[in-house]
């Protein structure tokens, strides 16, 4: 028998070393009052830490879990090749099910509906609070950083400042800055939604125009730099933006109409529907550019930025024009936590929302607009859930943790995303030596 | 405060304690250029930034840390002891870190190589590790705990006075020792045969295939050069600041910036980037408005963002494929 042939037990002893670090990875966090203490005795075997997985029983349960999952995959070893197809058929399904344009429009109407009777169904304001900040604004944000790093292919890893300044915009507007607001007269809050898009927008070519011409990892890191000395500026100027403390309140916006008056208060419904609004209008927007001339010179820039460019196509106007167009949504989630939470903090825009933000657009799919609303909810829904009930001993930080593996894992099984671009799915299987990618359908546009 | 008046206070701080400022500069700007050989040794092989690069200093940082304390318990070292205690720390920090850079290169890098993926995907399973290693360690470890390495000089020791300032031995035995750690870089990179073989695959891969040079092999080895370069300053910079879980960003940034400055893929213009972003930083410190120690960082920063915008070949000119 081919058990215990040398290259099945080195693949029991590789599924030993995954559940080690997965052993690690829910254990008991180490002692974080009191960091190890001094000694051989207080630091390398203390209980808690790190070398203490073998401090309890609990290494025994990992070790039969090994072995189990060893012999059901030696098991079905011999079919591995029917079964990865089966797994391909299976993530495909969503795909294939929605290609009649019929199929997508009823699916799109019951999306919709199901949107617009959620908060019947939410009673508690804590969760329809959550369901605001932490799906509808981060679907805003997603959906904006798609634009950049899904259709023209850059990678920001500074998308929060954006945010940012969408939000400071909003609290500078407001007059909630200790700084006096602009000709010292404070306008509503719901005026300010264009003029945060706007600036973000605005500070998207700014930002943009110098750093675009560069390659792939320069331009990540430039980013990140800026988004670090936005962050640095923001805490230090506390003259100006309220330093690490943050703004006073941000007053919640009030329609005013004449006949029609509505002021959105500390109950977050009218906030859901707000976003909800604007999402779609996003959704419509980033939709059309994706099929516009404007989505296929993203696409050609994406797949061949030299032989884009020597068909005319401008890149750094093109790469310039993505980062403005993402920002835009950026912003508006910016004005919408201004309304929302009201004082605004720096720790609201740190690099690690700008990764997580890459995380979602990760996860659900590159360059599709749908995978990466859907992904947003399913990740935002299921960190809510963690952050909040703490189940089986998780910590808020721990979070992180699961990101980064996440992170490797999607790109080693799946770096087009759970609900892949058509499009994308095929280039990253290009550039590995399979498909060859057509070149009339650049041309064309994407038509799923 | 006047603009005028704040430039003229920074100066005569500066004139007041200058040796000072000159040995923390110095101090920080060897653990930079350690750093920043890793990430131009990776760039010149791989072609990309190895955004783990930090983490895998913090790792080794730990190793060290964890080692001394085990080994110190409540004493106070001194004479050789000390120098042992070093040499042992930073030992131990290269091979954890050396480990590391391994793991994080068969795990992240190797599956994506092999399937010859876009660049993106590296980028993202680069900063899904560092994510990952950073957290773990904060689990494990504690988060923005600064855990130290026990009296491995007696505190506040002075080695020498020198213009009236007394000059650390913490500061004099992080430069000697990255000095030491540098230059056996540096030959092996240039000339050793191991080195030949990193200097072939960052010039032309597939012709150094085609010569002999096992490319796996060279990329494991370049791994574990910066990988134990990074543990052995993991180790010095915590003699004085402590190592703590997030260290690995702002440093990795920093000694990323070191590596940038000096045009990445170039060894050399590596450590000399280094040694000029620890002592940037460390004059800065005076021209901080409000004497807010952020400013430092907003500086360093602007080089980095500076340079990269205005000239991203770096001072010396990037060499990846020449010198390596």
């Amino acid at each position: 028998m081919s058990l215990i042939s040398p290259a099945n037990l080195r693949r029991l002893f590789w599924i030993w070393v995954i559940l080690a670090i997965v052993a690690v990875m829910t254990g008991t966090s180490g002692n974080n009052s009191t960091p190890p203490t001094t000694g051989v005795h207080g630091s390398f075997m203390e209980r808690v830490s790190f070398f203490g997985l073998f401090a309890t029983w609990r290494w025994l349960l990992f070790v039969a879990l090994g072995v189990i999952i060893w012999l059901i995959s030696s098991a079905y070893r011999p079919r591995a090749r029917q079964i990865h197809h089966g797994v391909d058929a299976f993530m495909a399904l969503p795909r294939r099910l929605t290609a009649k344009r019929s199929t997508r429009l009823i699916l799109m109407a019951l999306a919709l509906i199901l949107a617009l009777v959620v908060p019947k169904f939410i009673h508690e304001s804590f969760w329809m609070y959550l369901i605001v900040e932490q799906i509808g604004v981060w679907v805003l944000l997603a959906l904006g950083l798609n634009v950049v790093v899904g259709f023209a292919g850059l990678l920001d890893l500074g998308f929060a400042a954006f945010y940012a300044i969408g939000a400071y915009v909003t609290a500078w507007f407001t007059g909630a800055l200790p700084m006096p607001a602009l000709f010292h007269h404070p306008i509503p809050t719901l005026w300010v939604i264009p003029l945060g898009i706007v600036a973000a927008m605005i500070f998207g070519v700014v930002l943009g125009t110098p750093t675009l011409r560069l390659r792939g990892d320069y331009l990540a890191i430039v980013t990140l730099g800026f988004a670090l000395i936005i962050d640095d500026f923001v805490e230090t100027q506390s003259g100006v933006t309220g330093g690490g403390l943050g703004t006073s309140p941000v007053p919640h916006p009030v329609l005013n109409l004449g006949f029609f008056h509505f002021r959105w208060g500390l109950s977050p419904t009218p906030y859901y529907y707000l976003c909800l609004v604007f999402i779609i209008i996003f959704l419509a927007i980033f939709t059309s550019l994706e099929h516009s001339h404007v989505g296929r010179a993203w696409v050609a820039i994406r797949e061949d930025e030299v032989a884009a460019e020597s068909v005319g196509i401008n890149p750094l106007k093109y790469k310039v024009m993505a980062f403005a167009v993402g920002a835009a949504s950026g912003g508006f989630g910016g004005v919408l936590t201004g309304g929302l939470v009201g004082i605004i903090n720096p720790g609201l825009f740190t690099y690690q929302v700008s990764v997580n933000v890459l995380v979602l657009v990760i996860f659900g799919g590159m360059g599709s607009i749908w995978g990466v609303a859907l992904g947003t909810i399913v990740i935002q829904t299921v960190t809510s859930y963690l952050d909040n009930y703490q189940p089986w001993g998780y910590q808020i930080n721990d979070l992180y943790m699961y990101i980064g593996a996440l992170l490797i894992v999607m790109m080693i099984f799946r770096p087009a995303g759970l609900l892949p671009s058509r499009r994308r799915a095929r280039e990253f299987a290009a550039a590995e030596g399979g498909e060859e990618i057509h070149t009339d359908e650049v041309l064309t546009g994407e038509q799923p | 405060m006047g603009f005028e008046h704040f430039w003229l206070s920074g100066f005569d701080q500066v004139h007041a304690a200058f040796w000072r400022y000159l040995e923390v500069g110095l101090q920080n700007g060897a653990v930079y250029a350690m750093i920043a050989v890793g990430y131009t040794l990776v760039y010149g092989v791989l072609g990309l930034i190895n955004f783990a690069h930090g983490e895998v200093f913090m790792c080794g940082g730990f190793a060290g840390v964890f080692l001394t304390r085990g080994i110190l318990g409540d004493r106070v070292a001194t004479g050789w002891g000390s120098v042992g205690l070093v040499i042992a720390g930073m030992i131990i920090g290269g091979l954890v870190s050396a480990a590391v850079a391994i793991g994080v290169e068969r795990v992240a890098y190797k599956p994506l190589r092999q399937r010859n993926a876009p660049k993106l995907a590296f980028l993202i399973s680069a900063i899904g590790a560092s994510y990952f290693l950073q957290t773990l360690a904060g689990k494990e470890f504690g988060y923005g705990v600064n855990i130290f390495p026990g009296a491995v000089f007696e505190p506040g020791k002075v080695m020498f006075t020198m213009f009236g300032t007394q000059i650390d031995t913490i500061a004099v035995v992080c430069v000697i020792a990255a000095v030491v750690m540098l230059v056996a870089a540096d030959r092996i990179v240039r000339a050793t045969k191991l080195g030949r073989g990193i200097r072939a695959v960052s010039q032309d891969a597939e012709t150094a295939s085609l010569m002999g040079v096992n490319i796996e092999s060279t990329i494991m080895i370049t791994f574990i050069l910066g990988g134990a370069l990074a543990g052995a300053a993991g180790f010095l910079y915590s003699l004085n600041s402590g190592i703590v879980q997030n260290a690995g960003t702002e440093i990795g940034i920093y000694a990323f910036t070191a590596a940038v400055l000096g045009g990445i893929g170039n060894l050399r213009g590596a450590a000399l980037g280094g040694l000029f972003i620890g002592l940037f930083q460390s004059f800065s410190v005076p021209f901080s408005f409000e004497g807010n120690v952020q400013w430092t960082e907003i500086y360093t920063f602007l080089i980095l963002v500076l340079v990269l915008i205005i000239r991203p070949t770096g001072i010396l000119g990037e060499k990846s494929g020449r010198t390596a």
